[in-house]
């Protein structure tokens, strides 16, 4: 199995944020914590895009090399998780996470001491699988149970792709070349300088 | 008698809040493989397919799970 990923398509993303209710529901989440959200480019602009954003669970997570407690470890599976009994809740991860993922809540079991929390790709923490201890500190463990992350299954337009990286990429890719647009993923062009991000629409290209 | 009433209620309230605290382990601790399963009453929530404890048939089932569940193109031609 290749590392655990998210993908998220701005052509279909509606901003109906149906990935943060269906995140903040099924873990239980403290008001005021968004382990997931929902950015829109350009707002009211035609061409508005948007995309949904948590934890991207980095190969190479620069929260790992930050922690100054050493916190965080990855699984077999390419997901990245911490410990909230060693988390001293710093917010170096914050400074260090270019997603803006680490969250700080204040309040209840979730932010025992204003311990850091963040996205879990639905697998818990280092509590036994699917234990009353591991939903109240990380929610629910929804890998061990055999289901993907509840943002990507409930989402409306399947926008929100998650799984193994493999499959959500020959997902995405399939449905660019349908859409017969070019490369279609955000920053692309910036980060490679490929001249298919940005291109005008091809003819009979449909999005 | 008063004093001495208070004094014991709030040594009481002060030993109570205290074991509200949970407990917490010290050091790196190692995590269970998803594909293990989950314990206790989390269990009856496994989707089926599967078979705990059987790295391959959990990877097989996530994978048809995230194939027809997510790609719409296999269902919609």
């Amino acid at each position: 199995m290749a590392r655990m990923k998210f993908i998220c398509d701005s052509e279909r993303c509606i901003e109906c944020n149906g990935c943060v209710t269906a995140c903040k529901n099924e873990h239980e989440v403290p008001w005021g914590v968004n382990r997931r959200r929902v950015v829109t480019l350009n707002d009211g602009v035609p061409g508005e895009k948007s995309i949904s954003v948590a934890c991207m669970h980095c190969s190479d997570a620069p929260c790992m090399a930050v922690c100054p407690v050493n916190c965080f470890y990855k699984t077999d599976e390419g997901v990245v998780l911490h410990d909230k009994d060693v988390c001293i809740g710093c917010g170096y991860c914050s400074y260090a996470c270019p997603f803006g993922a680490p969250q700080f809540p204040s309040q209840g079991t979730f932010g025992v001491r204003g311990k850091m929390d963040k996205c879990t790709f639905c697998a818990g923490g280092p509590e036994a699988n699917g234990s009353q201890a591991e939903f109240e500190k990380y929610g629910r463990n929804r890998l061990a149970e055999g289901k993907l992350p509840a943002c990507a299954e409930m989402c409306s337009t399947k926008a929100l792709l998650a799984g193994d990286g493999d499959v959500v990429a020959d997902i995405f890719r399939n449905r660019v070349i349908k859409r017969n647009k070019g490369a279609e993923v955000w920053g692309w062009g910036t980060a490679y300088g490929s001249k298919q991000a940005g291109q005008p629409a091809k003819e009979g290209g449909k999005s | 008698m008063n004093a001495k009433t208070g004094l014991c209620l709030l040594g009481l309230v002060g030993l109570l809040s205290a074991c509200g605290e949970k407990p917490q382990v010290m050091g790196t601790r190692s995590d269970a493989s998803p594909y293990s399963g989950p314990t206790g009453t989390a269990a009856s929530y496994s989707a089926a397919g599967w078979k705990a404890g059987d790295k391959t048939s959990w990877e097989q089932s996530l994978r048809a799970r995230a194939q027809y569940g997510q790609n719409d193109y296999t269902r919609a031609p």
